[in-house]
This record gives structure tokens, sequence and C-alpha cells, in this order.
């Protein structure tokens, strides 16, 4: 089970982020999770100072924008187990 | 690969003799394809606003396409890092400069501050940041430039990073730690490691593309409107119209543009256009300046988005001190010129 997490307060780009994430995970028909973050304490424990904050199995891969469909799907990609 | 080098050097030439040409171009069309009458009001209006709007999006383009590729080589993880430990004044000054050169969004405005304090800002520099980053912004300095000249936008520019400078030593100065929520203070560390990332140039071309699509897809509508009024009050209201009431002799003129521009949250693709009507109409640029800086430097949203990490009295002297540095500027500039 894959874990993705998008840390995000509710901005139009964290609602973005997450709607292609799921998106990319049923191309890919990965077995993963998709979660939101809203809670600031724990957003800001990550260490990310802008929002979304995007987390693929623990590992932060990007803050602070929205990529691409192709470039999400090769982070995913380069992340999963 | 190649093409993303190409393709700013092709367009370059295209949009230079575009903006060029544009003056000419606008009279051709106004005075001959559509055959409008010289100097009446309704050519006057129409001509301004066919001219003014491929004008101000031409410059906005261009200026959002550098400074997206700008952008990339500054991160608030990196700002972060510059500003960690620094003393007051001379943070507040790299603060002031980093915000215009930092990508901000307002929403990030919450973890961005927690991000700093925590990282060892002081309160005084981060606030420095929080204020220059929205006042100063492409936007606002394009619209200056374009429709009030480079002195304007100068002008602008260095009063925005003084009062960016001079409200965060202040801040810095009053010691208000204490008005910081509790739970902020009593935060763990975070683990603040960074790793620069080496991004390939032809990387930082595609983010200026993206800035263009972004910013431009957005911020395009607002600039019709704004200048379609403009245009109107351009044509139509009578000249002196503002002496009254935005003209150097009212005194009250500028606290109460402050007043009024606080509230108000618009973006200064809308407001700038107006503002520059209203100064043609006799208004002088001191109020109109301080107007504009309340617009687009203090928000209501900001604001309030802000109340979740600081507490009421320091939110009120951050709103009082960047209040005050505006009128201050405004009654400068009503003096000078």
């Amino acid at each position: 089970m894959n874990i993705i997490k998008v840390y995000g307060s509710g901005c139009a780009n964290c609602k973005k982020l997450e709607a292609l994430c799921n998106e990319a995970v049923q191309e890919l028909s990965l077995n993963a999770s998709i979660e939101k973050v809203t809670d600031i304490q724990e957003i800001v424990k990550t260490g990310i100072l802008s929002t979304p904050g995007l987390e693929i199995n623990g590992r932060m891969v990007s803050s602070g924008k929205v990529p691409t469909k192709e470039t999400l799907i090769h982070w995913i990609k380069e992340n999963i187990n | 690969m190649k093409n993303k080098f190409l393709l700013p050097v092709l367009l370059l030439p295209i949009w230079l003799i575009v903006y060029i040409y544009l003056e000419a171009a606008t009279n051709y069309l106004v005075f001959n394809l559509l055959g409008l009458e010289k100097k009446i009001r309704l050519t006057e209006t129409v001509r301004f606003f066919l001219f003014e709007v491929p004008k101000v999006l031409l410059l906005l383009t261009l200026i959002v396409f550098v400074v997206g590729i700008i952008r990339t080589y500054f991160s608030p993880e990196r700002t972060r890092k510059i500003l960690g430990g620094k003393s007051l004044f001379t943070g507040n000054i790299l603060a002031s400069m980093l915000g215009i050169v930092t990508p901000f969004c307002s929403c990030s405005a919450i973890p961005l501050f927690l991000g700093f304090v925590q990282a060892g800002v002081p309160l005084g520099v981060t606030f420095s940041f929080l204020i220059a980053a929205p006042m100063i912004n492409e936007i606002a300095v394009v619209l200056l430039f374009g429709l009030f000249g480079w002195k304007t936008a100068l002008i602008y520019v260095t009063t925005g990073l003084a009062i960016a400078i001079f409200a965060g030593c202040v801040i810095g100065k009053l010691k208000l730690e204490k008005y910081v929520e509790d739970w902020v203070r009593n935060m763990t560390a975070a683990n603040l490691e960074y790793q620069e990332e080496k991004i390939p140039f032809s990387n930082r071309i595609n983010s200026g593309f993206d800035a263009v699509h972004e910013i431009v897809g957005k911020v395009w509508i607002y600039i019709v409107i704004g200048i379609a009024v403009g245009a109107g009050i351009h044509g139509y209201v009578p000249e002196n119209f503002m002496v009254g009431l935005m003209g150097k002799s009212a005194w009250w003129s500028v606290p109460v543009s402050v007043l009024i521009g606080v509230p108000m949250y618009s973006n200064a693709a809308g407001i700038i256009p107006i503002v520059q009507a209203l100064l043609e109409k006799g208004a002088s640029l001191g109020t109109v300046l301080a107007f504009m800086m309340s617009v687009i430097g203090l928000s209501l949203p900001e604001t309030i988005i802000l109340k979740k990490v600081l507490k009421l009295p320091l939110i009120l002297t951050f709103v009082g001190v960047v209040a005050t540095g505006i009128i201050i500027v405004g009654y400068l500039f009503n003096l000078i010129y």
C-alpha cells in the first residue's frame, strides 16, 4: 500500500493537487491511499514553507507548486514500492 | 530541448515590433478604419482603451516571464536560510528585498510565518518579508510602469521597500514576541534540512512560460475591466473633478484614502488603471499612492489568516504601523510634487 499525502490548508492549489493525485493514481491503477493534511501544526512539522506540499511514501517531493500530470506520474513512479 | 531556448529568442523581436508600432496601429484603427471623429469624448475613450489594454498585456507578459525565471533561483526555503540569525535592520533590508523575488502566495502566509519564526528569523525581519512580498509584486510594477511611467514605478518600489523595512524594524524594536500564539512558541523544531535543487535552465524557461500562463491567464480580465473603467473616466469625467476630493489641498484625503483602502481587497490589476484615470483628473500623486498601497499591501483576508498564529495586539500593531508608514509616504509625495 502506497501513501500519498497532500499538505495544505485548503487553498485552490491544494485542491487542484489532490484532484491531480487522484487522477494519476487511477491512471497508473496504483494501490495507494491519498490523504489530505489540513492541520497547520502538522504542515509546519514537515518543514515546508509553502503549500501545497506533496509527500509520497514518507518522502517530501515538492512544495508550493502544482506539477503537470506527467511530472506527478514521474514522481509517483520514482517513489513507489 | 533546443526549441525551449529558441522560442523566447524568436518571440522577443515580434514582441518588440508589436510594442513599438502599437500606438500607430491603434490610431490607424480608430481614425481610419473605424472612422471616428478626432477630439471627441467617445473617440478618446475608445482610443485609450484600445491602446492601453494590449500595451499593458504585452508588458505584463514579458515581465511575468522574466520574473518567473528569476523566481526559480529563489525559494522560500532558501530565503529562510539566508535570513536565519540576521540582526535587526540588516535583516529587515534583506528580508524586504527578498520579499520581491521569492515566490509567495498569501495562502502560504501561515506556514511561511511559522517556518521563519521556527528557524530563528527575528519577528521584525519576518514582518518585513510579509509586508514587501504582496506590496511590491510584478503586476503592480508593470501597471505603474505602463500607465504612469518609470518614475512612478520606481517611486512605488522604493517607498514600498522603505515601508517594509521601517515597519519591520518598529515591530522588532517593540519586542512583541509574547503576542505570538503560545503553541507557535512551543513548537518543536522542525527538520530544517534543505537541499538545493539543481534545475536545468530549460526548466527555468518552462517556469517562465508557466508563470505567464497562470498569472496573465488569471488577471487579464481585471486589467480589461480596470482599463475600461479608466477609459470611461478618461473620456467623460471633467478635468479637475478630483481636485476637491483627492487633491493636495484636501489635507484629510491621505488618511481617508488609507482608511478606505485597507478593507478593500482588489488585486493591483483592477485598481491601478482606475487610479491612473483619477490622477489625470486632479487627484494628487501622494494621495493616489497611499490609496494604492493600502489596497494592495494591507488586505483583510491575509490579516484574518494571520489571526491563527498572532494575538490581536500584534495584528493591530502590524496594521497600524504599516498604515502609518503609508500615510507618511502619502503626505511626503503631496509635499514634493
